[in-house]
């Protein structure tokens, strides 16, 4: 096994490496309620998105009406 | 090292291609069971269609067309698996980044499989156990805020259990190995079945709707969940791992 040292692979924290994050999760998280929970507020596409991902948010296992 | 832009496009793309693959789990095991429950629902409400635009329609306008066919669902099913492990795979890559240096080993895919097995449990698992999925024909508009919310925070509690049993394997450490096995089990275990305690039930399902229908769709959803989890996390295993000997084939 190599040193530790060598094996981990992540930058540093710092304030940069946190603002990063916090954008990133944030735009994934509205990612994953476009998916899970958008019923036209979000996409603006009234009910399409929300019915073309119907099957897809039962089997992810998201509440559903 | 890596840099955080190496690291969270990484994830986004493994966790794309785990999406997919989900996709194609839920469409081959589950895609049936919603077929079955819909022709169900359709049944009890005499030819009512599968769509909520049409919640205001009277009885009367069954013959109006649904905003989505049934074939663009199925289709729909790889969109939304796929965006959603896009999502995941994301946020995956940003945990990992900044939770890296806090779990005691020293190979990376190692960390990767550590964090979605802890993701899997937390996020997954704890949800599920508490508030199994329903197929469609179950479930009450009306409580949907509800369920929402609980399902939302079955999701914190499960990572504040996953977090708790961590925290307590690593103080049992010092007294041996299994204490510290224990103390992981005790931390999660304590943690998950008071919150269950505490948290509402709620049980929508109609006495007439068929069990063995039911856990079968439940089933495959949490297998849909499984593949997406277990392709996140040896993937981006996969993809975060140096390879001693690349270094040897370009010298």
């Amino acid at each position: 096994m190599a040193a530790p040292a060598q094996s981990v692979a992540v930058p540093a924290i710092s304030p940069r490496l946190l603002v990063l994050s916090a954008v990133s999760v944030a735009l994934l998280l509205l990612l994953a309620y476009l998916v899970g929970f958008d019923q036209g507020a979000v996409s603006q596409s009234g009910m399409f998105l929300h019915e073309l991902m119907h099957d897809g948010r039962h089997l992810l296992g998201v509440p559903c009406h | 090292m890596r840099t955080f832009g190496s690291l969270l496009v990484r994830g986004l793309i493994v966790g794309l291609f785990a999406g997919l693959l989900a996709g194609t789990f839920a469409y081959v095991t589950g895609e049936p069971h919603v077929d079955a429950a819909i022709a169900i629902e359709e049944a009890a409400s005499g030819g009512h269609t599968h769509d909520h635009g049409d919640e205001h329609a009277t009885p009367a306008a069954e013959e109006e067309e649904p905003l989505v066919s049934r074939d663009g669902q199925r289709a729909g099913l790889f969109l939304a698996t796929s965006l959603y492990g896009v999502a995941l795979g994301g946020i995956f890559a940003v945990g990992f980044t900044l939770l890296r240096r806090k779990l005691r080993t020293a190979n990376d895919g190692y960390a990767a499989l550590g964090l979605a097995a802890a993701g899997f449990v937390g996020i997954v698992l704890v949800p599920f156990l508490k508030y199994p999925p329903n197929p469609p024909a179950v479930g009450d508009p009306e409580t949907i805020t509800k369920r929402t919310i609980t399902y939302l925070l079955t999701i914190v509690i499960g990572l504040l259990a996953v977090w708790a049993g961590v925290a307590l394997s690593r103080w049992a450490a010092r007294y041996g190995d299994i204490a510290r096995l224990g103390g992981f089990v005790a931390g999660l275990l304590v943690t998950v079945v008071a919150a269950y305690l505490i948290l509402p039930r709620i049980n929508e399902v109609p006495d007439t709707f068929p069990a063995t229908l039911l856990w079968q769709f439940r089933f495959a959803s949490l297998g849909t969940q499984a593949t997406l989890w277990l392709l996140l996390g040896f993937g981006y295993a996969a993809a975060v791992a140096r390879r001693p000997s690349e270094q040897k084939v370009n010298a």
